[in-house]
């Protein structure tokens, strides 16, 4: 298995990302900064994990002069304000300096980039939301990091897998020994099951992509790198809104008569009227609250994993004793397994209801009622 | 504005819990009737659950504070 050089350098770059956070997460919650109690600290940085963020900031610490040291990969800002404005994100020094390009300056201010004045002042409004102008923001994120590394990982992994079926006569090479099973349950027990013999070769690809791009993407998140992609609503949002398209483009003529017309020929119109009053605005909610409930799902399921995990390594510092924080790591090394079992989940789920809705669009009608008038 | 929505989180979780329990407990008596339709059974349980799992981090983003 390790004579396949794309495995070995996948292991080789997670064991690389994995090394360097443990390290990170670590030292920087134990760092405590004056003026600030340990609990407040310990939130702050559970909601600083939570969003994205402009860099990969690794860990900091304080060294013997009292100096604050970051240590991470800055990433580029990309920002558009009456012009492309391009500079790396280790110009702000997370947020303490200000970056001046022509005549703009510009503030990172809890993550999020606004246009100040050249002391760097922050306006609020009464609740206390910054109300300076923002630049449109095109950055190379974390997330986007992140996602254009799965991107890649899953496009070498799968065409070295297409590519071995041919070379290989038929059979399976190294990791793909690993991920055909998987597809050929995607392909089997999800999606001929859900959508049918005869259509589900057209949604195969979608099926497959959005199964390995959930899961990979959450077990990046449960490795120490600090990476929350699908824990993110704008992400899950992107991926629902695919599902609703794909949904509502290919839906056969069926499924919108079925949608207007629910009853079809088992009642005269008249009885009909004061059904459909209720019946078609709910079957149209019912368009919207599918894909909806599919991005509140995962998005939540991410989020609510990630504050447990992390709530409960903060807990150790805050017991400093024995008793307390042993218990504390054996609860998250516990949750942290039910995670991985929550990441596979999450992706069938996600993929098993975008094919039943699917399948619900792509019926055809072979069954013509009998009409009872 | 906190305690009420701290018990109505409370709430939730209960609810879910038990929807989400009586769904596991039928299914396993359906399993134990019915042990060849383990896959099938097991598929609607896992879908059904992820639908009031839904609407319980919906309940749940409802109460959150912000």
């Amino acid at each position: 298995m390790m004579h396949n050089p794309l495995l070995r350098k996948f292991l080789l770059v997670l064991t690389f990302f994995y090394g360097l956070s443990v390290f990170g997460n670590s030292v920087e919650v134990s760092s405590e900064e004056k003026g600030k109690d340990l609990k407040t600290e310990i939130d702050e940085y559970i909601q600083h994990h939570l969003k994205d963020s402009h860099d990969f900031s690794l860990f900091s610490y304080t060294d013997e002069a009292g100096e604050i040291h970051h240590v991470g990969l800055p990433l580029p800002i990309i920002l558009w304000d009456n012009g492309l404005v391009v500079f790396s994100s280790s110009k702000f020094h997370h947020g303490e300096e200000l970056v001046t390009v022509g005549d703009n300056t510009y503030k990172l201010y809890h993550g999020k980039i606004y246009k100040t004045d050249s002391e760097g002042t922050i306006t609020y409004d009464e609740k206390h939301h910054a109300t300076n102008d923002k630049p449109l923001d095109f950055s190379m994120t974390k997330s986007v990091v992140m996602i254009i590394i799965t991107g890649l990982i899953m496009f070498f992994l799968f065409r070295g897998l297409a590519r071995s079926y041919r070379t290989n006569g038929g059979i399976a090479k190294g990791a793909g020994r690993f991920f055909e099973p998987i597809i050929l349950y995607i392909r089997d027990d999800i999606a001929i099951a859900t959508i049918g013999e005869k259509k589900y070769q057209k949604y195969m690809p979608f099926l497959l992509t959005i199964f390995f791009f959930i899961w990979f993407l959450n077990m990046f998140g449960l490795t120490p790198l600090g990476v929350n992609v699908t824990g993110n609503i704008a992400i899950t949002t992107a991926l629902a809104i695919l599902t609703f398209l794909i949904t509502n483009l290919s839906a056969t003529k069926t499924y919108w008569k079925h949608l207007v017309d629910p009853l079809g020929h088992s009642m005269p119109w008249y009885a009909k009227i004061p059904l459909y009053i209720i019946l078609i605005p709910i079957e149209l909610l019912g368009l919207f609250i599918k894909p909806f409930s599919l991005l509140i799902r995962l998005y939540a399921n991410m989020q609510a994993g990630h504050i447990v995990i992390m709530s409960l390594i903060g807990l150790m510092f805050i017991f400093k004793n024995w008793i307390g924080s042993s218990l504390s790591f054996g609860l998250a090394f516990a949750i942290s397994l039910i995670e991985i079992l929550v990441a596979v989940l999450q992706a069938y789920i996600f993929t098993m209801l975008s094919a039943l809705y699917f399948g619900f669009a792509s019926e055809e009608h072979d069954h013509e009622e009998a009409p009872l008038v | 504005m906190t305690i009420p929505r701290i018990v109505g989180a409370g709430l939730i979780v209960i609810g879910v819990g038990v929807g989400i329990g009586r769904i596991g407990g039928q299914a396993m008596e359906a399993i134990a009737r019915q042990p060849e339709a383990y896959g099938k059974i097991q598929t609607a349980m896992l879908i059904v659950a992820a639908l009031i799992e839904g609407i319980g981090f919906a309940a749940l983003f409802a109460t959150a504070e912000n």
